[in-house]
């Protein structure tokens, strides 16, 4: 705390700080937040904020369980199983999530009417909801971008550690589970903070799909009232804090990791 | 030096590039198809309703009318942003989007109506519709009429656009849709319309929500152009090119009284 | 079989894709040429900045470090597509309200432009993290040898810096570029007729849901494995010269 401060006190910064505490002045007198409270006091901000939040977390964890399979099925399965996991991987990431979430909602929508039975299943009640879609889709993408991560992860560790776990005797999954699968972790762990930042600022195209997210909180507010500017500035500075509170925790998370430093 | 002179082409390129200097009328209509008003067809083109009384109302006045496509939950923002200079996209006259920007005179009119499977069995009122799942276009009129009606017993689910709602509701993710009848006498007459969904009936006026008609939105600023759009309005409806038109995509007058 | 064909409902589905009219062919392929066009222009736009980001991040005085480190935070931090919108209104209401003080008449910015400038300002501030990185890998003694033959910095920058560099930073400047093809689909958001708006147009007019965003989805994957190529290609090409990495060099 102490060097941040002393940080700080340097001219320049002083005079940036000051001129960063005049436009926060400004754009809370000079521009219309009158609608604010009202959107807080009916819970639509806060509803919205909250799925957001799960969606990233839902889609995190299960995206990165999956990635890992995807990363082990490159980095060691037989051709049968890397291939495939390789085409999912480049489709992914070579196609835009827009474009992907288009396809699963409108694009399954528009073929089912040729199905009515559908309609009698007990799948239906989730798929004639949109947060199924939009869960799916998130999930799949970060599966794709991390699958390639882990790939790079598990082929970065030294051979000699799973030669050694093999002249032990070990059994195969208890390499993975003991060995490989740790270092390889380790090795993401770094970019790992930015990369769930990249997966969060992927979470407003769901509103495209009817999701009330934070951000489709926001569009209806901005049809409510008419104001263009305002909504999208305090989303900036939402999204701005939460991107803020995950690189903490990750730093957090990265500190308690025991690492030899080489 | 050599950089900062690239840096100075680069951005002076960019920069005339877009400076387009005539004056041209930018009509601006949503992006997304809203048939039979105004849809886009494959090798291009706007056309529908809305789009031929335009050009008859921008040639009555000499008016020199581009359409610009605008996504229409950003329309009014890019009005005054100064994108467009003219909405017409079947907006209805509103107390509340008075207050930002100004109207003509209205062109056509339309009641709210509800749409719903063929196998529906309730009736357009919201004690019939407790419970259902009911879709309307975002920053609509019948958005606004749904909250004030319908959200105590319903459950609304906002859609971009008016197509996409159609959609799901063909798809039966939803039980029902409110929008201009209008516009869903025109979904109920393509293919799937007809093979999915009926007309449940109109829902009563309200003032408040639904408006007077619908007209063309301008900036505050821009009198004359309104001016001018009001005597073309007047001008089209006198000499029968509004009625040749309408004939065109209806069977009936949609002018309203 | 049945449902295969039902995929592709309603019709004789693949003529939809047909080029002339009533085929949706051609726009899909004009969408595709708006997106190519907007993500090249947004690239140069992304490259310059990044350039003097990089620049002025490694090379500045303190104001300029943290402007550029300002630019860079806020920029990354923020959802692309909050970006856009705010973006897109503002430019043009900020050229107009100039132009109309200055006694100026209105101009109209294309969406296309401001898709550009947009996407090139926040593209800037990821490609000044990958050139800085990259500077940074220059030996230390090619720059010190460049000042010893009597080397003002420019020409250092222009003669040793920039083409040593640029062999680090092209494997980073392809992600982004594969990057910014996707992201130009956020204009769709604004109603610019780039490939995944136009795929939405042709899918809500024929509801050929299905075979229209595959179509799209195909030309993507098409954009991605040409120029994956071609990026590999130009690395090739800067390397010359270079110690072969995979012999284990330096």
């Amino acid at each position: 705390m102490k060097a941040l401060v002393r940080s700080m006190m340097v001219p320049h910064r002083i005079v940036l700080l000051l001129i960063g505490v005049a436009i926060f002045g400004w754009a809370i007198y000079a521009l219309d937040w009158s609608w604010l409270p009202e959107y807080i006091q009916n819970g639509l901000l806060l509803k919205g904020l909250w799925t957001t939040i799960y969606m990233l977390v839902i889609s995190w964890a299960v995206g990165l369980f999956l990635a890992i399979w995807l990363g082990l099925a490159q980095a060691a399965g037989p051709w049968y199983l890397a291939l495939p996991a390789k085409g999912f991987c480049s489709v992914i990431r070579g196609t835009p999530l827009l474009l992907q979430l288009w396809f699963f909602y409108y694009g399954l929508g528009s073929i089912f009417p040729h199905f009515p039975s559908i309609r009698e299943s007990w799948a239906w009640e989730y798929l004639r909801q949109a947060w199924p879609y939009a869960l799916f889709s998130l999930t799949l993408s970060f599966a794709g971008y991390e699958g390639e991560v882990m790939r790079g992860a598990f082929l970065g560790v030294p051979k000699g550690q799973l030669e050694a776990a093999r002249a032990y005797g070990m059994p195969r999954f208890t390499i993975l589970r003991r060995i490989w699968l740790p270092q390889a972790v380790r090795r993401v762990l770094p970019t790992m903070g930015g990369e769930t930042v990249l997966q969060l600022k992927s979470t407003p195209l769901i509103a495209t799909i009817t999701v009330l997210d934070l951000y489709q909180a926001s569009l209806q507010i901005r049809q409510d009232t008419y104001i263009i500017y305002e909504p999208l500035l305090l989303l900036a500075v939402i999204y701005l804090i939460v991107t803020g509170i995950i690189v903490a925790l990750f730093h957090l998370v990265e500190r308690q990791v025991p690492s030899k430093r080489s | 030096m050599k950089i900062k002179s690239l840096v100075i082409a680069g951005v002076a390129v960019l920069g005339f590039a877009g400076m387009v200097q005539a004056k041209e009328i930018k009509v601006g209509v949503a992006s997304e198809p809203y048939p039979p008003f105004s849809t886009l067809d494959s090798s291009g083109h706007w056309q529908g309703w809305e789009v031929d009384l335009m050009k008859a109302i921008c040639k009555d006045q000499k008016l020199d009318c581009v359409i610009k496509a605008v996504a229409w939950d950003g329309i009014i923002p890019a009005l005054k942003a100064g994108q467009i200079d003219v909405i017409m996209a079947s907006m209805s006259i509103t107390a509340k989007r008075a207050k930002v920007i100004d109207f003509s005179d209205k062109y056509y009119e339309t009641p709210a109506s509800v749409v719903a499977p063929k196998s529906a069995t309730f009736k357009a009122t919201p004690e019939s519709m407790k419970g259902k799942v009911i879709g309307v276009e975002v920053g609509s009129t019948n958005q606004a009429y749904a909250k004030k009606f319908f959200a105590k017993t319903a459950t609304l689910k906002t859609y971009q656009t008016q197509d996409q709602a159609d959609q799901d509701l063909a798809a039966g993710r939803i039980d029902a849709t409110i929008a201009d009848k209008m516009a869903l006498e025109g979904f109920l007459a393509t293919s799937q319309g007809k093979s999915c969904c009926k007309m449940i009936g109109d829902l009563p006026y309200d003032n408040e929500t639904l408006g007077k008609g619908i007209g063309a939105g301008f900036r505050k600023s821009d009198t004359k152009l309104r001016e001018e759009f009001n005597k073309g309005i007047k001008d089209v409806r006198a000499n029968g090119e509004y009625d040749k038109i309408t004939k065109k995509y209806f069977d009936f007058d949609i002018y309203g009284s | 079989m049945n449902w295969l064909l039902g995929l592709f409902e309603p019709g004789h589905a693949l003529g939809l894709l047909a080029l002339d009219p009533p085929g949706w062919g051609g726009p899909l392929l004009e969408g595709l040429l708006h997106t190519l066009e907007v993500a090249a222009g947004a690239y140069i736009v992304g490259t310059l900045l990044g350039v003097l980001g990089a620049f002025g991040k490694l090379y500045g005085g303190p104001l300029v470090k943290d402007i550029a480190a300002i630019y860079t935070t806020a920029v990354r931090a923020i959802p692309e597509l909050i970006e856009i919108l705010i973006l897109y209104y503002l430019v043009p209401d900020m050229v107009n309200k100039v132009l109309l003080s200055l006694g100026r008449d209105r101009i109209d910015l294309p969406p296309m432009l401001v898709g550009t400038i947009v996407l090139g300002f926040v593209l800037g501030a990821y490609m000044t993290e990958v050139l800085r990185g990259a500077i940074l890998a220059v030996p230390h003694g090619q720059i010190e040898a460049g000042r010893a033959y009597g080397m003002t910095p420019l020409q250092i920058a222009w003669r040793i810096t920039l083409p040593q560099m640029l062999a680090n930073a092209l494997p980073g400047m392809a992600n982004l570029w594969l990057n910014l093809t996707k992201d130009t689909a956020l204009l769709a958001v604004i109603g610019f007729n780039e490939l995944t708006e136009t795929s939405l147009q042709a899918g809500g007019t024929t509801k050929a849901f299905m075979l229209f965003f595959t179509a799209a989805g195909v030309l993507y994957m098409l954009i991605s494995v040409l120029s994956g190529r071609l990026f590999a290609l130009a690395e090739r090409r800067a390397r010359r010269g270079q110690p072969s990495l995979r012999g284990g060099g330096v």
